[in-house]
């Protein structure tokens, strides 16, 4: 039952540490990294709370071992924004998408993976996205409202982008 | 919570997963997409002593037709059925059911091997697979072997791999001109199990239905097909008495238990209403209407 030395790629600096097998992802993380924005609400693959992005997909990490993503890459919300809001932040400021905002991280870390697959959603679109999330203050309207914006926002800066 | 404490092996090829298999004995497990078996962990319903991950060896995540078949690798993601042309326009059954399992955020991970070897009946491919009539591949120390889906499910989250075996590839026949495909399942919330689904795969000559095979979820021991429904519609008309005849005959053959989902009796009248459903979609299907 020894322990794994694993390395990886966290908001794109490498992070060295040493877990047991059973060391959840979540954890890592949260105690080991003191990446504390992402949360744990359930505990049952339930919620999303914990949601970031592995290896360019968004997944619960909660539900996968630490030891499994040595040699790759995680971004968590700290990765986000760092110099101005990024536009998913910016969108829940200004449309009002979290009361609480313990779901906070989650919905935008899971957002944020289906707009680089899917860059102009419809609503019902982001609904399913989002499908995986719980939130228990908004009723999820402003949250939708929320990630839309981010959308419109991230393809006029592509557009613009494009024309200069 | 916390799992157990066990002893974890990455192993970089199948051959070096079955001699793990082989040396680490009952007491290991086959760690894929992790979605059912971490939660069984944390929860302390399962305790494993050993994990073999097959996450890391190459190539098993392959989605493709070849040989009259779809094969989908052990490692392919329920992501990849959603993200996949030839399922979305050629395997409607199998779209359909990629779709409704768990959430996004669990499909990201979860596989379609580990879905069917986990064995349990409130998963949703064990009923599609039957549907289908698909075929399990298996490698273990002796070479590979092909394993009917019909002999694949065995008891309650007991499958007849053998303890040194790894399920390697699913294969479904590939659909002729006239075959169609659904499934449907009513759940609670997005992420719960079915309260009941149904899976159905059938072909049509003329007005008759020339084949037909149903696949049930969550209301049995082990996952389940409706035989007494596909013999009352095969070879027969697919008129309304004959397919409200066959969505009876199969809330009579479900075994379902009551729980926090349901009663019995509602159980089975939902398998009733949603075979009949889910005939007339694969049927509408079939005859290229939708």
């Amino acid at each position: 039952m020894g322990k794994h030395t694993i390395t990886v790629n966290v908001n794109g600096e490498e992070h060295t540490g040493e877990v047991e097998g059973r060391t959840l992802l979540v954890h890592f993380i949260r105690e080991d990294l003191d990446l504390t924005g992402t949360h744990i609400g359930c505990d049952t693959t339930s919620c999303g709370a914990c949601t970031v992005i592995l290896n360019g997909r968004a997944v619960k990490s909660c539900t996968a071992f630490a030891v499994q993503a040595d040699g790759g890459t995680v971004e968590t919300i700290e990765g986000l924004g760092s110099d101005a809001l990024h536009p998913l932040q910016e969108g829940f400021w200004e449309k009002h998408g979290l009361q609480c905002g313990y779901c906070t991280p989650g919905m935008i870390m899971s957002a944020k993976d289906f707009l680089s697959r899917n860059p102009n959603p419809t609503e019902e679109e982001i609904r399913w996205g989002i499908s995986g999330n719980l939130c228990r203050c908004t009723g999820y309207n402003k949250i939708v409202e929320a990630i839309q914006y981010a959308a419109d926002k991230i393809n006029e800066g592509d557009a613009e982008e494009a024309t200069t | 919570m916390i799992p157990g404490e066990f002893d974890y092996h990455a192993p970089n090829s199948v051959d070096e997963a079955i001699t793990l298999l082989t040396e680490l004995g009952e007491d290991a497990k086959i760690l894929a997409g992790g979605q059912s078996l971490i939660p069984a962990m944390r929860f302390r319903l399962a305790a494993p002593t050993s994990l073999v991950d097959i996450n890391r060896i190459q190539g098993l995540d392959y989605v493709r037709e070849e040989n009259g078949h779809l094969a989908i690798g052990a490692m392919a993601r329920e992501s990849a059925l959603d993200e996949s042309e030839v399922v979305q326009q050629r395997y409607p059954l199998l779209a359909d059911t990629a779709r409704v399992i768990a959430d996004p955020l669990v499909r990201n991970l979860a596989t379609v091997g580990g879905n069917i070897a986990h064995a349990d009946p409130a998963n949703d491919h064990p009923a599609t697979m039957l549907a289908y009539n698909a075929t399990v591949i298996a490698r273990g120390p002796d070479g590979e072997r092909s394993i009917a889906i019909d002999d694949f499910f065995t008891d309650l989250f007991e499958n007849s791999l053998t303890e040194q075996e790894l399920l390697t590839e699913i294969r479904i026949p590939a659909p002729g001109p006239n075959d169609g495909g659904a499934y449907i399942k009513i759940e609670r919330k997005v992420g719960d199990y079915a309260i009941a689904a149904i899976a159905v795969q059938l072909t049509l000559d003329g007005d008759t239905c020339s084949a037909i095979r149903i696949g049930l979820t969550n209301v049995s021991p082990v996952p389940l097909r409706a035989t007494d429904a596909e013999d009352i519609l095969r070879g027969k008309p697919l008129s309304d008495e004959n397919i409200a005849a066959a969505a009876r005959a199969a809330a009579a053959q479900s075994e379902p238990s009551p729980d926090l989902r349901g009663t019995e009796e509602y159980k089975r009248d939902l398998v009733r209403v949603l075979t009949k459903r889910t005939i007339l979609k694969a049927a509408a299907r079939a005859r290229g209407e939708s």
